[in-house]
């Protein structure tokens, strides 16, 4: 009995052990995100090629699910099962395209993690540079990154220079709606042609 | 009589921006608060204008200076940024900051000195902290003044009401360099001159932006909207003195993640 017990604390004891193992530190996630995606970048392969496995990358380490709900704002709360999963698809769509598009511009970029800031047990700020080339000067590029399961950490926001794109995407989904009666349907059209374009 | 008109609009800027405001209250806001769009329409119809004039003639404009060899950009960009410390030396006192207007008094003697009229940043060489911009626009905003409505300006672009009358405050006798030249009885300055270095300005800030702008219009739904929303994030920010990291100021209030995450 006694050696069942002892076993049995040493398989939890273990099994704690073998979360933490695990566990992705928030710091190394980003580097080494941002280390496949520079190997992509620097590869002699097409646009279109290096924006396919971009896309790859950001399926993996984007919550673009929740970027999408984040960036519909209040909005999300009026919508029924239907809209919401249409939205849903038409969001990832338009978001790996917008995002796999904008980075396939860069050609071997250089981004180094410098630190990290734990702001709670869900979110960590990690700080990194775009370090600078003879065309442009340092870019800097804060991660916010959703932590609240360790073992798969996902980002959830770029901050570049002090400008949130989650925020501007808010934004800009904002003023497509205002601009249209508030129909999601509005949003709907936009998002649809900006994949097809 | 001049001065005159120029007081009328600034009060008349200022008063209509606590009534625009409503919500906009005389203090900061302690929420991200997305400026009012209240003349949309008309700003939509300047950012196209704007953007055609950027299509014809600023931004190829840029890309020649850019072919430009890298020290005379460099020269004109310190040059650039020593002017504008006249600006920013008032505007640090305005807002209580006696010591970077003192750095920044002596960086703009070392520099227009020694530096030859600021071509060379030897300030920076000597160890003086990083250079940051301050306009009457953020003072303002320091104390308080809310941003009122958004605007974009013909030729000038984003800007709100408080950034407009801030803006004002540089031909009412806020900016040394413009009452130097404009007003001034000297052979060596004059209005041209002035004018010709504000358009160079937008000119420098235009070319160190081409690629950036362009791949926001390609991967935006509503780039007019993207602009609004980089614009009015990036005053919030100067007025808060952010350079970075303080994120909990960016998404200070910001219930919708909180709601995503309850989802």
């Amino acid at each position: 009995m006694k050696s069942s017990i002892g076993f049995f604390l040493f398989f939890l004891i273990t099994l704690s052990g073998v979360n933490k193992v695990f566990a992705i530190s928030p710091d190394i996630f980003i580097q080494s995100t941002v280390n496949r995606a520079s190997e992509v970048l620097s590869k002699n392969i097409s646009k279109e090629e290096k924006m396919n496995q971009l896309k790859i990358i950001a399926k993996e380490t984007v919550d673009i699910k929740g970027v999408g709900y984040y960036s519909l704002g209040s909005k999300r709360k009026n919508l029924d099962k239907n809209q919401l999963d249409i939205y849903t698809v038409l969001f990832e769509n338009y978001f790996l395209k917008s995002f796999s598009s904008r980075l396939a511009e860069y050609t071997n970029p250089e981004i180094d993690v410098k630190n990290k800031e734990i702001l709670n047990k869900n979110y960590t700020i990690v700080r990194s540079v775009l370090v600078a080339t003879d065309e442009r000067p340092e870019v800097k590029i804060d991660w916010r990154v959703y932590t609240k399961d360790q073992k798969n950490p996902l980002i959830r926001d770029l901050i570049i220079e002090g400008l949130s794109l989650a925020r501007t995407q808010k934004e800009e989904f904002r003023s497509i709606l205002n601009s249209n009666d508030d129909d999601i349907n509005a949003l709907f059209k936009s998002l649809k042609e900006f994949y097809i374009k | 009589m001049i001065r005159f008109i120029k007081f009328t609009i600034i009060y008349f800027f200022l008063i209509s921006n606590v009534f625009a405001g409503s919500s906009s209250e005389l203090n900061l806001p302690k929420k991200n608060v997305t400026t009012r769009d209240c003349f949309e329409t008309l700003n939509r119809a300047t950012f196209k204008f704007n953007q055609g004039l950027d299509k014809v003639i600023l931004k190829p404009v840029a890309e020649g200076y850019r072919s430009l060899p890298t020290p005379i950009k460099k020269g004109t960009g310190n040059v650039l940024n020593n002017l504008s410390s006249l600006i920013t030396i008032p505007n640090n006192v305005l807002q209580g900051d006696l010591k970077t207007a003192s750095i920044n008094t002596g960086r703009l003697v070392i520099n227009s000195t020694i530096g030859i009229l600021g071509i060379f940043d030897v300030a920076t060489g000597m160890g003086f902290p990083k250079y940051i911009k301050e306009d009457y626009g953020q003072t303002l905003g320091k104390w308080g003044v809310g941003p009122g409505c958004y605007i974009v300006l013909p030729v000038l672009g984003p800007s709100t009401v408080r950034d407009t009358a801030g803006m004002f405050v540089n031909v009412m006798g806020g900016d040394p360099y413009y009452n130097i030249s404009v007003n001034g009885n000297n052979e060596y300055l004059d209005g041209k001159l002035f004018a010709a270095t504000k358009i160079l300005s937008g000119v420098e800030f235009r070319a160190a932006n081409i690629e950036s702008l362009d791949n926001l219009e390609k991967n935006s739904v509503d780039f007019y909207a993207s602009v609004k929303s980089l614009y009015t994030q990036d005053r919030e920010n100067k007025i808060k003195n952010i350079q970075r990291g303080n994120i909990e100021v960016i998404y200070s209030d910001d219930q919708d993640w909180v709601e995503v995450d309850n989802n």
